[in-house]
């Protein structure tokens, strides 16, 4: 039997009923969300289902959404049935006040890196997790660079000396 | 091996029995910026800490000022032996989420370059492991194949390394007809070449020796770990994003995916292998596709995306339209739509993944790369853990560890 996304979506509908929401399917890859709490149970039982089988954990990142009061970071997890060969995304959203999320790297080795990553980048804080520290940039670093707080340069600034920089 | 080396006792005492090696971040036996601090026990390894980080760019954080064909070269620098995959793993995004459809003779051509992308990676790769076993010849032998395929890039788009080949819909231009003959040069010589290759390192007994049975892994394990790629398939499982997530015309083509058992070095060194032949079938093939275009349909090397796809120069000078769309797509002031899609390839050392996200405006929202080693090099403690130090070093060269892909 096919895994279908419509299976998917029931399946988790019978065993977490409200508290899993927002699926949808654009560019073909059911998409859901739900509490950040739930993020382990919710993994967990995509993982133990046989029906399911969501043992791979293709990719783990986070994005800043500024104007999402309250839900100011997302987490995503990208998990892949190799069997069926087939591919779902789940986010979980949590304040930037609070970052807290469970860990995942209990379930999959490969979050923890990708954990330590998001951390690096986000400020997300993975309870639990063996070794939460910094990974690609330094140690002394005191914020988390890829928040929308920190914009990029402007192109078209005119306040630098250009001669400094090639552009006199 | 006692369970209880003392090793966090600080360096100098008498009751630590385990030595602490730095190994990297320059070593020459890295083959990149890696490092790691090891503990050893004599000429066995008991633990390792890695450093990663080194050459870390931002390329997430850049491409969210970007328009999308400014982000084309920070592909580039990802995995920089196969730059062409990244660059059109990144077209393939961009047209997955823009809902471009592109010409099979494209679709073709953008197989071949691939494919021998693929090639000059897995070239690498083995040579490199056989350079750590004590076998130079190997290397030196094949690296005129490598700089033949630079020699197509060269022709194709101009540039060797890092290629920023191809354009959101095709090509930039046309292949020409030395392409091809270089193309066809390299088909009717490489194979002899890599029988040889094999025939120097498959049963030799000093790589067989050094290769069989260290940096083992398990298919359960390699998957937990994330593995992807030739490293995954090594340890037995048939995983391929060509087959699995077919793009750029990939069913139209006939191939197989080459399996290992074990995981370790020597399985490794097998798979990439046979995925070199398998990439010169599938070149062979794809060019075979590409030649039956005759007439007008041999001169498609694009589709027609106005939108991101750069006019013609003359064009430009003499049509108000292409005049406005050059000024556009240069300026970068094209609305992208609002979404968020993952598009994966299969990349030289396992799934290069995209992630996008657009709010609607100009520049990705946020754009994450899923970086194959950064997420299979987790997994190294494990695979060296006990075994001699000398392994160690052949295991780091066997997984295909670039530093430009693991750091970003």
């Amino acid at each position: 039997m096919a895994l279908t996304n419509e299976y998917i979506q029931e399946q988790l509908a019978a065993k977490f009923g409200e508290q899993v929401y927002a699926f949808s399917t654009a560019n073909g890859m059911l998409s859901f969300e739900s509490a950040k709490d739930l993020n382990l149970k919710v993994m967990q039982f995509l993982y133990d289902e046989p029906s399911l089988g969501f043992t791979f954990l293709t990719d783990l990142c986070a994005v800043n959404y500024p104007d999402n009061v309250g839900g100011e970071l997302v987490v995503v997890y990208h998990l892949h049935n190799l069997r069926e060969n087939v591919r779902i995304r789940y986010s979980i959203a949590t304040s930037i006040s609070a970052p807290d999320v469970f860990t995942a790297s209990k379930l999959f080795e490969a979050a923890n890196w990708m954990e330590r990553e998001t951390y690096d980048f986000f400020g997300v804080n993975f309870v639990g997790h063996p070794n939460l520290k910094r990974i690609l940039n330094v140690d002394e670093m005191d914020y988390f660079p890829l928040r929308k707080e920190f914009p990029l340069e402007d192109q078209t600034r005119i306040d630098k000396d250009d001669e400094m920089f090639g552009r006199g | 091996m006692e369970a209880n080396h003392n090793i966090t006792l600080p360096e100098g005492s008498i009751e630590k029995q385990t030595t602490t090696l730095n190994f990297g971040p320059t070593h020459p036996a890295t083959h990149g910026v890696f490092q790691n601090i090891m503990e050893v026990d004599g000429e066995r390894v008991v633990s390792t800490e890695q450093t990663v980080g080194y050459i870390h760019r931002a390329f997430e954080k850049l491409a969210e000022r970007r328009p999308l064909y400014q982000i084309t070269p920070i592909t580039d620098r990802l995995n920089y032996c196969s730059s062409p995959i990244n660059n059109m793993g990144w077209h393939i995004t961009c047209e997955r989420f823009l809902q471009i459809e592109t010409p099979k003779r494209v679709d073709y051509l953008r197989i071949i370059i691939m494919e021998l992308a693929r090639i000059s990676d897995h070239l690498i790769c083995n040579s490199i492991v056989g350079v750590d076993t004590g076998a130079y010849t190997g290397f030196l032998y094949v690296m005129q194949y490598r700089e033949l395929i630079y020699e197509i890039y060269e022709e194709v788009c101009g540039s060797r390394l890092t290629t920023n080949i191809g354009r959101i819909g095709g090509f930039e231009r046309n292949f020409t007809n030395t392409a091809f003959t270089k193309l066809e040069k390299f088909l009717h010589e490489y194979p002899k070449v890599l029988k040889e290759f094999e025939s120097l390192f498959t049963r030799n007994r000093i790589f067989m020796e050094r290769t069989q049975g260290t940096g083992g892994i398990s298919a359960e394990r390699a998957m937990n770990y994330g593995f992807t790629g030739p490293n995954l398939r090594a340890a037995g499982v048939d995983y391929d994003v060509r087959v699995a997530n077919p793009y750029s015309s990939y069913q139209d083509i006939d191939f197989t995916v080459p399996v290992g058992s074990t995981g370790d070095n020597y399985d490794r060194f097998l798979v990439r292998n046979a995925e070199m032949w398998q990439s010169l079938s599938i070149i062979q093939q794809a060019y075979n596709k590409v030649q039956s275009f005759k007439g007008t349909d041999a001169e498609i090397f694009h589709a027609e995306v106005p939108e991101y796809y750069l006019p013609k120069k003359e064009d430009v000078y003499t049509k108000m339209e292409a005049l406005i769309w050059h000024f556009k797509i240069i300026m970068g002031e094209i609305d992208l739509p609002k979404g968020q899609i993952y598009s994966p390839v299969e990349g030289g050392n396992g799934e290069l993944g995209f992630y996008l996200i657009s709010d609607g405006g100009r520049t990705p929202f946020r754009l994450h790369f899923r970086r194959p080693c950064f997420i299979y090099y987790q997994a190294y403690p494990e695979l060296i853990k006990g075994g001699m130090l000398s392994d160690a070093v052949v295991t780091m060269s066997s997984l295909n560890l670039i530093a430009g892909e693991l750091d970003a």
